[in-house]
């Protein structure tokens, strides 16, 4: 009990410590992004930590607080806390879902802090400063336009769909418009949640529903390490491939060295936090205007570029 | 011989609903799974439905023990997530000294198994001793293994060697006359798990400490090592089942197993088996567990509802399975 006493009051007094300190002349930029849930969330987290321990050391008039939340409330309560003990100057925000935060987002954007927007937008327009945004539509229609080109006489595919968001729906109805006209026909489609094992259950019943199957969007590569395993294991040849999503390195590297089942995929950066936190400490210390939107485009990855894309010490 | 006249109701031995209600549901299911789609009693679709429930069937075993012991384990999921973790981990530190063989899996296999005692024994040991709320105790290790699987990983994937990988892949795909591994092992631990529940001491400690703690205790049970082991053997089984899991897809990540203790305890209440102890079926949450794993395999084989209302019927059929308990509860 004594250790505990100790070292709650240890806690405190760096925490009171520590907001005396930003209250002088040291600006605090908050950095709230949601728990590594899935790949792409656990890139994200790398991405947004090491640029936060990078511009602390190139900036040291600023100071940052990263937070991770596991569902919306929980990210509520840390931009809250933020803004009542941390007096930030600038917000990074992903929001976990775009309705629940936006209330809370406005809030502090009234309150005259900075607030940078990313990846996923809020629903009010106009309340952040800056937007730095993936091409969900974007990504959706470059993977369509893939699945076209490598099937000119058309073919059955199979969809595998990631957790229901608006984020998905914005993918699919790209990725479906892309392929209207082609003769491509799309079987099924079915939410596999971005998760490996789900998409590998999801994939097993395709595989016993449907006899022949010309190819598979999984749209994630998560889920298409799920699905190439459930292909392995059922002993089909009929999927001539997948087309996974999102540039994670083991599939990009399978890419790069030519494996006939992952000819391609399509990038939906993680490291966009980086260029939202980096943009933000921009706008912060200088004179240079960085208010507005940034898309990030979704770029398709072949074996010709695909080296471009490999980030070997990423975790995604 | 002479009851002939009470025998109308009571000897027609016509099993009760909390009996027959799981069984007639499973074969409801299996009807219209049938009807669906002429792949659904195909041998592969089976060997995939008993292949990806042996994970969860083989938790929930154990947990028909802890909750029949009147106990509860919230934190099963992120454990098997993070022994997963350790176990790769392990098993990728060890190659290049022990290299590709048969050695480094057992070595896999026992850090499985003692990963899985240790945090068995460890929430036993928080809930029996230092007699803390099972519910609050197993709240936090889930948090606890859910978040050290994520820093493991560095908020990423951790993968085993591919080598390693493609070697030890067989104990999830392949098996003995067609019938893989995990169904197997499922199996087996189900064997074990029915004697001991209805025909072992143990069993009947189980069901006595969950019935009443007082009455137990006072009839010479040791309260506290029954349920000690009840958690104990769990962890043991969880680390059984990611023995299984690992060589499916060769990773773990912070969204390994996430709300499996959820679909353990779901299944072990479909059995039968009475959320607050001192009744449990081991065939019944099999059972369960079937019933559960049929539902997302039908709902993929066909276009019948939409996906995203695959929870909620789960959940009807979760509540609809309690409704027939206490039916029993009523009569007795």
């Amino acid at each position: 009990m004594k250790f505990t006493k100790t070292f709650i009051a240890a806690a405190l007094a760096t925490a009171v410590g520590g907001a005396a300190f930003a209250d002088d002349d040291v600006r605090v930029v908050g950095v709230s992004i949601p728990a590594a849930t899935h790949g792409w969330a656990g890139g994200m987290n790398f991405h947004a930590r090491e640029t936060v321990e990078r511009l602390e050391a190139v900036y040291p008039e600023l100071d940052f607080v990263l937070s991770t939340a596991s569902d919306p409330g929980a990210q509520v309560n840390d931009i809250e806390d933020m803004v009542a003990t941390r007096n930030i100057s600038a917000l990074v925000v992903l929001p976990f879902e775009s309705d629940p935060l936006t209330p809370p987002v406005q809030a502090v954007a009234e309150s005259g802090v900075w607030v940078t927007v990313v990846d996923r937008g809020l629903s009010i327009d106009g309340i952040e400063d800056l937007y730095v945004a993936g091409d969900n539509s974007g990504f959706g229609r470059v993977s369509g336009d893939y699945m076209v080109s490598q099937m000119p006489d058309g073919g059955d595919i199979v969809v595998l769909r990631g957790i229901p968001t608006t984020i998905d729906n914005q993918r699919v109805d790209a990725f479906l418009a892309a392929i209207e006209d082609s003769g491509i026909n799309v079987l099924d489609m079915e939410h596999g949640n971005w998760n490996r094992d789900d998409s590998f259950t999801v994939m097993q019943d395709f595989l016993s529903k449907h006899p022949n199957i010309d190819a598979v969007w999984a749209s994630d590569d998560d889920m298409a390490i799920g699905v190439l395993a459930a292909i392995e294991a059922a002993g089909r040849d009929d999927i001539q491939f997948v087309l996974g999503g999102a540039g994670m390195k083991e599939m990009i590297q399978r890419t790069a060295e030519g494996d006939e089942m992952i000819p391609a995929n399509v990038t939906y950066p993680p490291s966009m936090i980086a260029t939202a936190i980096e943009l933000t400490a921009v706008g912060l210390t200088s004179n240079a205007p960085v208010s507005g939107n940034f898309v990030i485009g979704s770029v398709l990855v072949t074996q010709e570029n695909a080296m471009n894309f490999y980030y070997p010490d990423s975790p995604f | 011989m002479t009851d002939t006249t009470t025998s109308p109701t009571t000897g027609l031995r016509f099993p009760s609903m909390s009996v027959l209600g799981p069984i007639v549901a499973l074969l409801v299911l299996l009807a219209i799974g049938a009807m669906m789609n002429a792949n659904f009693l195909s041998a592969a679709n089976i060997t995939n439905v008993l292949a990806r429930s042996a994970f969860i069937g083989i938790i929930a075993v154990g947990m028909t023990f802890v909750i029949t012991a009147g106990g509860l384990d919230l934190s099963v999921g992120s454990m098997a997530a993070f022994i997963a973790g350790l176990m790769i981990l392990v098993m990728n530190a060890a190659l290049p000294s022990m290299g590709i063989g048969i050695p480094i899996i057992l070595l896999g296999m026992v850090t499985a198994i003692v990963a899985g005692l240790l945090a068995g024994l460890l929430n036993g040991f928080l809930i029996t001793t230092l007699g803390i709320e099972a519910f609050i105790v197993t709240l936090g290790s889930m948090g606890i293994y859910r978040s050290l699987v994520t820093w493991l990983a560095d908020g990423g994937t951790l993968s085993l060697d591919f080598g390693l990988r493609s070697f030890y892949r067989p104990v999830y795909f392949d098996g003995i006359l067609g019938v893989s591994w995990p169904i197997i092992v499922f199996f087996l631990v189900v064997i074990i798990g029915e004697i001991i529940m209805s025909r072992s001491a143990y069993g009947r400690h189980c069901a006595a400490t969950g019935s009443n703690e007082h009455v137990a205790h006072y009839s010479n049970v040791n309260v506290k090592r029954t349920r000690l082991i009840s958690y104990a053997a769990l962890g043991i089984l969880v680390g059984v089942a990611t023995i299984m899991y690992v060589p499916r897809l060769g990773s773990a990540s912070a969204s390994t197993g996430v709300l499996w203790e959820l679909e353990a305890i779901a299944a072990v209440i479909i059995g039968g088996t009475v959320l607050k102890g001192g009744f449990g079926r081991v065939w019944g949450t099999v059972i369960g567990v079937l019933i559960l794993s049929l539902i997302g395999n039908i709902l993929n084989l066909t276009d019948f509802v939409s996906p995203y209302l695959n929870g909620a019927i789960q959940g009807v059929i979760i509540i609809l399975a309690v409704i027939l308990q206490r039916e029993r509860k009523a009569v007795s």
